[in-house]
Formats: C-alpha cells, sequence, structure tokens
C-alpha cells in the first residue's frame, strides 16, 4: 500500500506523470475492471448506459477517454458530477479505465428518433462530421483517434453541444469550423437532423465474443 | 494531446504480455457455493458480480419477497411523481445468469458448520456467505411506536405498501393539514432521504394544497447536503417565511420521544405536544435482524467489517455489505452498497481459488430530488487507506452540486438521477 499512495498523484493539475507508472505490475492498485465497475450504477454495466441522460462509455478510444476524464477533473469541460468524481483518481487510473472500456461490446441507445430526418442527417453527418467521427460516428476499436456519436443518447449529446456552445467545453478548432459552415449552408436546425441520424443506429455490432 | 498514443499502446502491450507469462491459466472456482442472504441492492448486486466474474461458482439468493421495491426515488411516489409499480423488481434477471433464487426467509446462520437455515427449514452449506440484509427499524426506541402504530404513522423507510399508505394519507388530508416527518438520528439508512421526502411533498402541497405545510422534527442538529437543501427550499417553497411549506425544527429538543397514533401526536424530548394531520416516524435502525441473530452485529447495532473485502470482523466466512456493514467513511446509500458488492464479489471469487483480493476502489454518488427540475448531488471517491482500516474519501474529489447553481444545471442532474435509477437498478437486476 505503501507504494500506491507515492504514485496517487492527483489529475486535478499536472498531467506529468506521463507512463512511466505504466509499468508497475497489474496488481499494483486497482484493476480496469474493478475501477469501471464503479461506475456503472450511472454509466450501466461495463459502461453501457440504458439511459436516457447518462451517456454510454464502452467502447470507447482510451486516449479519449482520458483526455475526456482529465478535462473533467481539472474543470477544462464542464460537468455536473463527472469533474467532482474525476479528481479521485490519477492518470494512470484513468489508462486502465481506457483500456478496459475500449474492448467492452458497445450497446447502441434503445431511443426514439425522427425518421424522417434521418437520411438528411446522415448527408450532413458525411459532409461536416465523418473526418473525425468515422464511419458514420460508431466505436472502430481497431481504429486510432474515434469519437463515438452513433447509438449515443441524444440527450448527453444535446447537453454537449450546449456546452460547447456556451464555451463550457472547449471547441476543437476544425468542429468549430465544420459548424460554423453548417448553420450558414442549413440553419441551426441541422443538428436535429445529426440527431437524429445518431439516434437511428440502434445496431451497432463492437467487441462481441470477447 | 498530452500522451503519445505509440507509447501508450507499448505499454500496455507489455503489460498483457507481462500478465500472459504470471498467469498461464485462469483457475476457476469450480463448484463453491456462494449463500446470499437478502436480494437488496447489494445481494443481488453481490450475485451477479460474482456469476459474471466466474459462471463455475454456484449462488443462491435467499429472499423472502418475490418482488423488491426500490427504496430509491420513491419519495417520487410520494409526490405522485412515479407510481410505486415503477419501482418493483423482479429475480427474472439473475436466474437467467443461472443465480439460484430461494424465496424463503433466512432464520439462522452457523458460522462454524457454514451453514445457513431457513424459517422453511432448508439448509444451505456455503464456501463464503453474503449478508445484505439492510435495515431494522427500532420501533421501541420512540414510546408507543410499534409495527401496529406504523399502520396510522407510516415509517415508509422500506419502500412497499407503506410508501403507498403514506401516499394516500398525503392525497387525502385536507387542505391547511401539517405533514410531520421525524427525522432519525445517525446513522441511517439514505442520510439526504428525509429532506428529499420534505422536498416531494411540499412539491405536491404546492400544487395541490397550498395552505399546509411539512413541519420536520429532527433528532439531529445538522443533515446531508443541508446547504443546498435550504436554498432549494428557499427558492422553491419560501423556506425561512412565514409561509413556507417546510419547517424544520433541530434536535436535541426536537428529538421525538414518544408517539400517540390514536390522537395523531407526537412527544418531543423538551417536552412539546405536536400535531399532525399526517405523521411519518422514520425510526432509529440497525443491522438487518439476521445479521443481529447470527451474531454479526457489535454494541453499535452495525455490522464491524475489513473494508477490503467486508469480511466480518466477528465471523470469518461472512461478508457483510451495505446498510448493515460499518463501512467506516461510506454512507448508507444504494449506491455505496452496490459498489461495496462488487468489492466483495471480487475478492470473493480471488479467495475460492486460495488467491489474494486486489487492491479495491469504491464510489458512492447520491442524487436528491428537491422539485420539478430540480436536482443535487452529493459524491465520493473512496481508496483502502494504508493501514487497511477504512474506506477513506480522496481528499479534493467528490463533494456536493456546487450552491448557487443555475437553472439549466440543476435540471440536468435531475435527467442524470433518474439515468443513475434505471443504470444502477439494471446493474443490479439485470
Amino acid at each position: 500500500m505503501a507504494k500506491q499512495t507515492t504514485t496517487l498523484a492527483l489529475v486535478g493539475g499536472a498531467l506529468a506523470l506521463g507512463l512511466s507508472s505504466l509499468a508497475l505490475a497489474e496488481d499494483d492498485g486497482p484493476t480496469g475492471k474493478m475501477l469501471v465497475d464503479t461506475c456503472a450504477g450511472c454509466h450501466g454495466t461495463n459502461g453501457n448506459s440504458v439511459g436516457p441522460a447518462s451517456p454510454t462509455i464502452a467502447a470507447m478510444d482510451p486516449l479519449v477517454f482520458v483526455d475526456m476524464m482529465t478535462a473533467f477533473a481539472n474543470g477544462e469541460t464542464y460537468s455536473t458530477i463527472m469533474g467532482r468524481i474525476a479528481k479521485g483518481y490519477t492518470e494512470e487510473e484513468f489508462e486502465r479505465m481506457g483500456e478496459y472500456l475500449h474492448k467492452q461490446p458497445y450497446v447502441a441507445a434503445k431511443q426514439e428518433y425522427d425518421a424522417s430526418l434521418v437520411e438528411e442527417g446522415a448527408e450532413l453527418h458525411d459532409e461536416y462530421c465523418e473526418k473525425c467521427h468515422i464511419e458514420g460516428g460508431i466505436p472502430v476499436p481497431e481504429e486510432e483517434d474515434y469519437y463515438i456519436l452513433a447509438g449515443q443518447w441524444t440527450p448527453y449529446l444535446k447537453y454537449a453541444m450546449d456546452d460547447f456552445k456556451n464555451e463550457r467545453r472547449e471547441t476543437p478548432k476544425k468542429m468549430g469550423r465544420k459548424l460554423d459552415a453548417m448553420y450558414e449552408e442549413h440553419g441551426e436546425d441541422a443538428m436535429a437532423a445529426l440527431y437524429a441520424f445518431w439516434a437511428s443506429q440502434q445496431d451497432i455490432k463492437v467487441n462481441e465474443g470477447e | 494531446m498530452t500522451i503519445n498514443r505509440r507509447d501508450f499502446v507499448k505499454a500496455t502491450g507489455a503489460i498483457a504480455a507481462a500478465s500472459a507469462i504470471g498467469f498461464p491459466y485462469i483457475a476457476r472456482a469450480e463448484g463453491k457455493k456462494v449463500v446470499v442472504v437478502g436480494g437488496g441492492t447489494g445481494g443481488a448486486t453481490a450475485a451477479k458480480y460474482l456469476k459474471m466474474a466466474d459462471p463455475s461458482i454456484d449462488v443462491t439468493i435467499i429472499e423472502p419477497n418475490e418482488t423488491y421495491y426500490t427504496c430509491y426515488l420513491s419519495n417520487e411516489v410520494l409526490s405522485g411523481e412515479r407510481t410505486l409499480e415503477s419501482l418493483a423488481q423482479n429475480y427474472d434477471g439473475l436466474k437467467a445468469r443461472g443465480i439460484k433464487v430461494v424465496h424463503d426467509k433466512a432464520a439462522g446462520i452457523d458460522a462454524d458448520k457454514k451453514v445457513v437455515k431457513t424459517a422453511g427449514g432448508d439448509e444451505f452449506p456455503y464456501d463464503r456467505c453474503i449478508v445484505s440484509p439492510g435495515i431494522k427499524l427500532l420501533y421501541d426506541k420512540i414510546e408507543g411506536y410499534s409495527e401496529e402504530a406504523a399502520q396510522k404513522m407510516p415509517h415508509a423507510w422500506k419502500a412497499g405498501p407503506q410508501t403507498t399508505l403514506l401516499r394516500s394519507q398525503i392525497e387525502a388530508m385536507d387542505d391547511g393539514g401539517v405533514v410531520v416527518i421525524v427525522a432519525p438520528p445517525n446513522p441511517f439508512r439514505c442520510p439526504p432521504g428525509p429532506y428529499e421526502r420534505a422536498s416531494q411533498i411540499a412539491m405536491y402541497l404546492k400544487e395541490h394544497k397550498p395552505k399546509s405545510k411539512v413541519l420536520i422534527l429532527d433528532s439531529k442538529q445538522a443533515f446531508s447536503k443541508q446547504g443546498l437543501f435550504t436554498q432549494g427550499w428557499e427558492r422553491l417553497y419560501g423556506f425561512g417565511t412565514e409561509n413556507s411549506l417546510i419547517e424544520w425544527q433541530p434536535g436535541p429538543d426536537a428529538t421525538v420521544v414518544g408517539v400517540n397514533a390514536d390522537e395523531m401526536a407526537v412527544e418531543t424530548s423538551f417536552g412539546d405536544e405536536v400535531k399532525g394531520a399526517v405523521i411519518n416516524i422514520i425510526p432509529p435502525q440497525s443491522a438487518g435482524q439476521i445479521a443481529i441473530d447470527a451474531g454479526l452485529t457489535d454494541d453499535s447495532g452495525w455490522c464491524p467489517v475489513d473494508v477490503k473485502t467486508f469480511e466480518s470482523k466477528q465471523h470469518p466466512g461472512i461478508h457483510v455489505i451495505g446498510d448493515a456493514a460499518i463501512a467506516t467513511a461510506m454512507p448508507k446509500s444504494a449506491y455505496a452498497a452496490n459498489s461495496q458488492a462488487k468489492v466483495t464479489a471480487a475478492a470473493i471469487v480471488a479467495m475460492l481459488k486460495g488467491d489474494e483480493p486486489g487492491t479495491p476502489s469504491y464510489v458512492n454518488t447520491c442524487y436528491s430530488i428537491v422539485g420539478k427540475d430540480y436536482g443535487i448531488s452529493v459524491a465520493a471517491v473512496y481508496r483502502l487507506s494504508e493501514d487497511g482500516a477504512t474506506s477513506a474519501g480522496v481528499e479534493g474529489a467528490g463533494g456536493l452540486t456546487p450552491m448557487d447553481a443555475p437553472e439549466w444545471a440543476l435540471a440536468r442532474e435531475v435527467q442524470y438521477a433518474h439515468s443513475w435509477y434505471n443504470n444502477i437498478v439494471h446493474d443490479i437486476f439485470g
């Protein structure tokens, strides 16, 4: 236990820990599973939320996960409650959680959507989102740098977009430009079509049989 | 991005390789028996997570009721926001996972012979036993209060018919009536519960019986999330004004020491007699009866455990989780019970194989719904202390919804509270 406290530099401020800590033996500190089990009460068993608002975190890109948790912990990204909890973990623990979540099957949200908007949403996604949110925004665990949108809970996505808009969360430069272009061309209602498209993808098969 | 992806993959790959060498095969606890006494939040979670971790373990839950009504969100039944039926859970999901569910009452545990005995006369031998009995209501700590008196002055602190009874009394009450809530001394199940209850009832009164009010008679001088509740009550229910829908009287003077159910009156330690149109008595509590009978409690009435594994300090081989356990810094909440159950399941899987249990990690997250679109929360992350004696909250982490939060943030917390409910229930029983 003594060893653990020396590595227990909280993420809040510094990210200086780097990856050397990963070389520690696996039984030093909680496992990824042990840590992720504590998320399930809000984010669902193995990270698949049954909604309506708290997001699914299964099958996330592990580095995206670590970045997001770090931004919650240091307040760069607004949250109601996640930041308070995120402050309780080390960067190495986020990495373990990210690794575990990466391998979990993804259960797309079963939710209602406006079917008449799906086609338009798919076109908009293709034009404005696909470069970063690859393959329609589904999880692509064998790839690097993917950001899930498809099958995610719509209320959560709306909160996130609201946070971007109100500068409670940093909008990546490319995303800001694409959003501006989309709003100019299609008006703000374009988001409704995107939400419908992402919500319509309810049959995503990822990490099955593992 | 601060982490180089290539290094990250390399480093984690190295771990995978190292662990493959260290553990060339996965030992199983083949055919080992775990008996879980109590199929509530703690027990059902532990059973599910044991089975998920190692399907070869023979897991049996002993639980008298075929339907479990969650206490969490049952305050919303009192305001009419939801029905009791919406809180009903059954054991089909656990049975489908191969968990045996026996609807009988555990009558005793022989810790030496490692056998659980039921009221129905059956015996269930175990290699490890998990006791998750919840609470016992100590009616006799309040003079005149009893299970019978609770038919007139409901406790509604175990969700079910008592919840429906209290709801129907509030509905039947004339406008102008006083709803008395008697809040218990620490420690007790769901520390913010009495105050969320006052909030939910006030929400109903505000709309339907605005001349009425809720009077909380407390044995304590402070309570969970007090600042946030107070601010919410000021914003929504006129708290602190003459026309407040909620009044809080603190202990020790307001401690209710006796009741007269026929007169619908309570007596405080100060000597005041207080009458109510509806009286909700939340009595003092201890660990559930089976924990007492099995010798798992200490003088406090609760069960001392090793918080690394939740193994009883009184009887090796028996683990106590949830409200009944003395979990040091962790509160008696559903999330805590769910979290403790997973730590315990992981520890038991290791112990049955003869391995050393791994490092635990625990969380508590608790929402209270103060009014329409008005949610507040508290959270904490816990670690085993260096000496292994406590599950201590990580400093600088966790804590409360900030004061003065904007409306949109409080509205989000309600959506997250409902998500919390759906997910935790699914995690426990699904």
